[in-house]
């Protein structure tokens, strides 16, 4: 089988199993199926997509992102802090603000892998400590809590447009242009060059400090962004926000078919994972399973994402024997 | 776009100049020129004062032993490595290439033995990557597939341009490269090895192709072993030895002779030391070997103080063979015997207790560990004899390791040199020497002899005598012919997986050979 | 030289070993940390009047030594080019498993072996992922990670165990020797360091390591049983896990699920400042140990100056990133250096 199909019938088996469970999740609870409800399960995981589908270019070139989460929090906590000493800046600039710190952070890391030459694990291992840490500088400790918020800056991730929230259409934003990016201009192809094979893109005169500078900065960004609305959406900043949620982004790629080794990902494929991360995590309550069991079903479904994406990719032997290139060849697309 | 065909679309891009261009060099122009090119590794001078001229429409043959510094000096062409001393001149200006990306737009471009490619990404990717057409800001990707539909249409090649490269065999693999050369226009193709793993027709449609380019006034340099095919195609030869320039000229006001009197430096033919030896008893039994995909039915016996040859074009399952046979796969039906004894073979340690050694391919990633010293390198698969009680005796390793080493003249600056520093004839000792510590009755040795120099050639195949002397068994893997008629007592040839013939001593006959190897023959 | 080939003879025998120079010994990962951690030392000297006394110190390794323990295993298995995050997770299973068996009444013996069984079974589940299925280390833990603790979670929700014996509590609270007063934690410490240490660098089964880390797949191709030796190693990890988590349990007397919360990734610090390199194949025990000693005084001095944890986090942050940029930055100016050394006519 070409692996292209491979990944097609991949991604049409997680969309498969993501509507089957809201359809089953529905039949125990036909409130799940409502609108708003819908409405509310999108919501609820549009930052987990985004920040997914901003890892991905990451995890495509062979590196890794494990400092998103802090730089969310810190993003976030310094658009809050913003917020309060400037009241009147309107929401628009408090996004655009709040991808900028984030790219910067962001750039940070990709400064660090590209031109010093560290590992990406090992960078963003000592900038997720340290972006952390700043968060607690920064807010000296302290909570900040709706009270202290803006109306503005409160109402628009609560804001509505055809049914849909904000932030469902923010992901849709990001989805396509990632899409768009990776699918059809240079620079995007460029990345699946890289990350397949590195020797042969240097040949092509395909730069890979370019790119991880590039796409380091481009999560950063992504992960700023969505520290302003989660801290608008739950009207709170605080130290600790989205403690350990780098790992729940990363399980959502790797359960979308995004391989670890690098050169193989799709925008649809990420996409799906996080919505299944999300799909699992607000139908527990709605099935009255404990919230308690989210994290053993998380780590239960990333294993067996990967184990099914691993068997998909393991061809058997070289086909050497004419009967067995047959064989392969009736199977094929 | 509507209305645009897609030959007009693909006009855009860039066609092959046609003969009636204004453009079109004359032919015989020196298209690029190298001029006393010197390139030093550390301890070994891979270049020394090369001179080399491509013109315009000719093909030119790049002859010379393994190590003589031919793959330096294509990566010195194509901007890999750049040069201690001396110029590139290209259209008689002189040019430095930081890189690949400099070399590709100066119109040089190479296929190599190994294709270079990305096997997750279609054919029209691979092509274009790296100078994808655009419009706008946007890739235009129905350009860039007309362009390669057209493209492998002239090269005579129906498979679909949306194809992964990770489902294509070799020979298409070569095909998508020469696609990637034209499709920017290189004005200079060089060609390392190209029909290695080419069955006869495959490398007619090559030679096709090959006079197509040069009659678009491309200049094409070619690295071969193969004597029919360079006064087939070749138009010049240059000889190197040891790094230097030792000969170029007209392939028409040459012979064979002389070109291998070049080569090596001696007016006689290659000079095997073979010497027959009484063979033993049986040492390995294969009865009906065989898994689903990489070889089937394969039955042979090999006696103490026999060196078996196996033949066959690349990718004809001998390496997957002797895998199976050293426990690295596992064979879906069939049985080993060692020495008599029926053997179960499920992982290399089980070979190496009944007393297998095998040699691989691929020295640099299944070879040497290049990053560890000699001395590690030669215990490795023999820690066992090391360790006291618990501990590991560096003593007792030293002691192996000078003794290995001297047998074998192994060149280090001690024993502790990393892998990684030695050169390739000197690694390949290491590896043989650590193979040699196992103490095994049977050896196997997978293209022993490829990628090192003259001398480390002569001492290998010395060695491999030497060990048949012994009374070891001795299975010899090569596609190189001289080679394997030259030392076997007698040549197994493989084709797509399957043992096709056997020749003894007194038929062995080269052509015979090469046909069965190709699939054709009695 | 003649035409004939010959057979390579090289002139003079060849050494055993090249000549050993000072500036090698000085140049090395290990003595750099060892300057480190006398810088270390003398700033906490010189912030607390309180760092150089006896029995502080003696409580400073109780900060560090059960995540150092589990350092000693993760060292093996980041040479070996493998990964555990789960290794916190792990230890949150077996401080589980420890109070339900304290609640049937088992002795503190009894604890730490379910503690290490445990621990060694987690280990086994992700060694047989890794090994049977192929699939990389580094996303297998992650979800074993969340499996481990989600189990931890699932059986104790919200609430907490608070019921160990007091002989087991003891063994994590109380000092073993009395002068100089030493904790089990650390002694544990420094006895599995000596033994890792033997046999990473003098036995088979180091060189073995070294190799997989290296190359794999030439290790393979010499007969090193590799998957065996990954699954062994995760099992290691487990089990060192375990113990840790005996100790840890032992040490505050109760467990919550999110007990050692991020200990992998001051674990992975520990093993990475200490020379190992993340893609495998180089590093020392001994390195590992002085980066444990750098990490626990650094933060023990901070936290005795009032400095939260959370800002001493940055510090750690900020060290681990400079001692693996310096090295890289300092090598590329040497090697410029010698460049311009050698243009010279």
């Amino acid at each position: 089988m070409s692996s292209l199909s491979a990944g097609r019938s991949r991604e049409a088996v997680l969309a498969a199993i993501i509507l089957a469970l809201v359809l089953a999740i529905g039949m125990r609870a036909p409130v799940f199926l409502s609108l708003e409800s819908l409405n509310g399960v999108l919501t609820d995981t549009a930052v987990l997509v985004m920040m997914s589908l901003a890892q991905m270019p990451v995890i495509l070139i062979r590196g890794i992102d494990l400092s998103v989460a802090a730089n969310l929090a810190l993003s976030g906590m310094i658009v809050a802090l913003l917020s309060i000493a400037a009241p009147a800046m309107p929401v628009a600039a408090i996004l655009v603000i709040a991808s900028l710190v984030g790219a910067l952070l962001g750039f940070v890391n990709g400064a660090l892998v590209a031109f010093v030459g560290i590992p990406p694990i090992v960078v963003t291992l000592g900038t997720l400590a340290i972006y952390r840490g700043l968060v607690f500088v920064v807010s000296g400790g302290e909570w900040i809590s709706s009270d202290k918020m803006t109306k503005d800056f409160l109402d628009f991730p609560h804001a509505s447009w055809l049914g849909l929230s904000s932030l469902v259409w923010l992901a849709a934003v990001v989805a396509v242009s990632l899409a768009v990016f990776l699918g059809r201009t240079r620079t995007g192809r460029g990345l699946y060059a890289v990350g397949g094979n590195p020797v042969a893109a240097r040949y092509c005169g395909i730069d890979l400090s370019h790119r991880q500078l590039l796409v380091f900065t481009l999560s950063g960004a992504v992960a700023g962004l969505c520290g302003y609305l989660w801290v608008a959406r739950f009207g709170i900043a605080y130290t600790e926000i989205a403690l350990g949620f780098e790992l729940n982004v990363i399980a959502a790629c790797v359960i979308g078919g995004v391989s670890i080794g690098g050169g193989v990902g799709t925008v649809v494929g990420a996409m799906l994972g996080a919505l299944f991360l999300g799909v699992i995590v607000n139908a527990l309550p709605v099935i009255n399973v404990s919230p308690f069991w989210q994290t053993a079903i998380s780590g239960g479904v990333i294993l067996g994402a990967i184990i099914v994406n691993a068997r998909s990719e393991y061809g058997a032997g070289k086909l050497i024997l004419p009967e067995a290139r047959r064989a392969a060849a009736k199977d094929g697309s | 776009m509507a209305g645009r065909s897609d030959a007009a679309a693909a006009a855009d891009i860039g066609s092959p100049r046609l003969a009636a261009d204004a453009d079109t060099p004359e032919a015989g122009r020196a298209l690029l020129r190298l001029a006393g090119v010197s390139k030093h590794f550390p301890g070994v001078r891979a270049l020394d004062g090369v001179h080399l001229e491509l013109r315009a429409g000719e093909a030119t043959a790049l002859v010379g032993e393994n190590g003589a510094g031919k793959s330096t000096l294509v990566k010195i062409l194509t901007g890999i490595e750049q040069p201690d001393a001396g110029e590139v001149l290209i259209d008689g200006e002189p040019v430095s290439f930081a890189g690949p990306r400099d070399a590709w737009s100066a119109g040089v471009t190479a296929i190599h033995q190994e294709t270079v490619m990305f096997d997750e990404l279609s054919i029209v990717e691979n092509v274009f990557m790296g100078h994808m057409p655009r419009r706008g800001p946007l890739v235009d990707w129905s350009a860039m597939r007309a362009r390669t539909h057209e493209l492998l249409r002239r090269l005579d090649c129906d498979i679909e341009p949306e194809t992964r490269v990770k489902s294509l065999g070799v020979a298409q693999k070569h095909l998508v490269e020469i696609a990637r050369a034209l499709s920017h226009d290189a004005r200079i193709v060089i060609m390392d090895e190209p029909t290695a793993a080419l069955s006869a027709r495959e490398i007619d449609d090559l030679f096709r192709i090959i006079a197509q380019l040069k009659s678009e006034g491309r200049s094409l340099l070619f690295i071969s072993h193969k004597f029919e095919e360079i006064f087939r195609i070749a138009d010049r030869f240059v000889c190197l030895r040891d790094g230097k320039q030792v000969g170029e000229g007209r392939i028409a006001e040459t012979t064979p002779q002389q070109l291998v009197r070049l080569m090596i430096g001696r007016s006689i033919e290659q000079v095997f030391p073979k010497r027959t030896v009484p063979l033993g008893g049986v040492a390995l039994e294969v009865k009906g070997l065989g898994n689903a995909t990489e070889f089937a039915d394969v039955s042979f016996a090999l006696r103490k103080g026999e060196i078996l040859g196996l033949y066959g074009l690349i990718g004809a399952g001998r390496s997957e063979l002797m895998q199976a046979i050293f426990g690295l796969s596992r064979p879906a039906s069939g049985e080993i015997r060692v020495n008599g004894q029926p053997c179960a073979i499920g992982a290399p340690a089980d070979a190496i207790r009944a007393g297998i050694a095998y040699v691989p391919e691929d020295r640099q990633a299944q070879g040497i560990v290049p990053a560890l010293g000699v001395r590690e390198n030669v215990t490795l698969a023999s820690l066992g004899r090391h360790a006291g009680r618990l501990l590991l005796s560096r003593r007792s390793e030293l002691e192996e390791t000078r003794r290995l080493g001297r047998r074998f003249a192994v060149r280090a600056s001690n024993w502790e040199q990393r892998l990684r520093e030695l050169s390739g004839g000197n690694q390949q000792k290491v590896v043989i020497a650590k193979w040699l510590a196992t103490r095994p009755q049977i050896i196997i040795l997978d293209e022993p002899t490829k990628g090192i120099d003259v001398g480390s050639k002569a001492a290998v195949h010395e060695f491999m005598v030497e060990l048949a002397g012994e009374g070891l068994a001795i299975v010899l893997v090569s596609s190189e012919l001289p080679e394997v008629m030259g030392m076997s007592d007698r040549i197994l040839v493989m084709h797509e997986g399957r043992i096709v013939r056997e020749f003894d001593r007194s038929s062995m006959d080269a052509a015979a050979i090469v046909t069965a190897a190709a699939g054709g023959g009695p | 030289m003649s035409g004939a080939p010959p057979v390579d003879a090289p002139r003079h025998p060849v050494p055993d070993r090249a000549p050993q120079r000072l500036s090698d010994k000085l140049l090395r990962w290990e003595t750099v940390l060892l300057m480190l951690l006398v810088a270390v030392i003398l700033l906490d000297t010189v912030l607390s009047p309180y760092f150089l006394d006896i029995d502080n110190l003696s409580d400073m390794t109780q900060t560090f030594s059960e995540k150092a323990i589990i350092a000693l295993g993760m060292a093996l298995l980041i040479l070996a080019r493998e990964i555990d995050l789960s290794v916190s997770a792990i230890v949150a299973l077996g401080s589980l498993a420890m109070g339900l068996c304290a609640a049937y009444g088992a002795g503190p013996v009894e604890l730490v072996a379910v503690a290490i069984g445990v621990g060694a079974l987690c280990g086994a589940f992700n060694g047989m992922l890794v090994t049977r299925f192929g699939l990389p280390s580094i996303v297998v833990t992650i979800g074993t990670m969340s499996l481990f603790r989600g189990i931890a979670q699932v059986i104790l929700g919200d609430g907490a165990i608070t019921d160990y014996p007091e002989a087991f509590t003891n063994l994590g609270q109380n000092v073993v020797v009395r002068m100089p007063p030493l904790y089990l934690g650390f002694i544990l410490f420094v006895g599995l360091a000596f033994v890792f240490a033997l046999v990473l660098h003098r036995t088979i089964w180091g060189r073995m390591i070294y190799a997989i880390g290296n190359s794999p797949e030439a290790a393979r191709y010499s007969g090193i049983p590799v998957n065996r030796i990954r699954l062994l190693l995760f099992v290691l990890t487990g089990a060192l896990s375990g113990l840790a988590s005996a100790l840890l349990t032992a040490r505050i007397g109760s467990m919550r699920p999110n007990i050692a919360l991020g200990w992998e990734l001051d674990i992975v610090t520990m093993v990475v400042l200490g020379g190992v390199a993340i893609s495998g194949g180089s590093g020392t025990i001994p390195g590992v140990v002085i980066a444990v000693l750098v990490l626990g005084v650094a933060t023990y001095g901070l936290t005795l100056v009032n400095v939260p944890g959370i800002v001493i986090n940055i510090v750690l942050g900020l060290l681990l990133v400079a001692a693996i940029a310096l090295p890289i930055i300092a090598r590329r100016a040497l090697g410029a250096m010698g460049a311009m050394r050698r243009m010279k006519p």
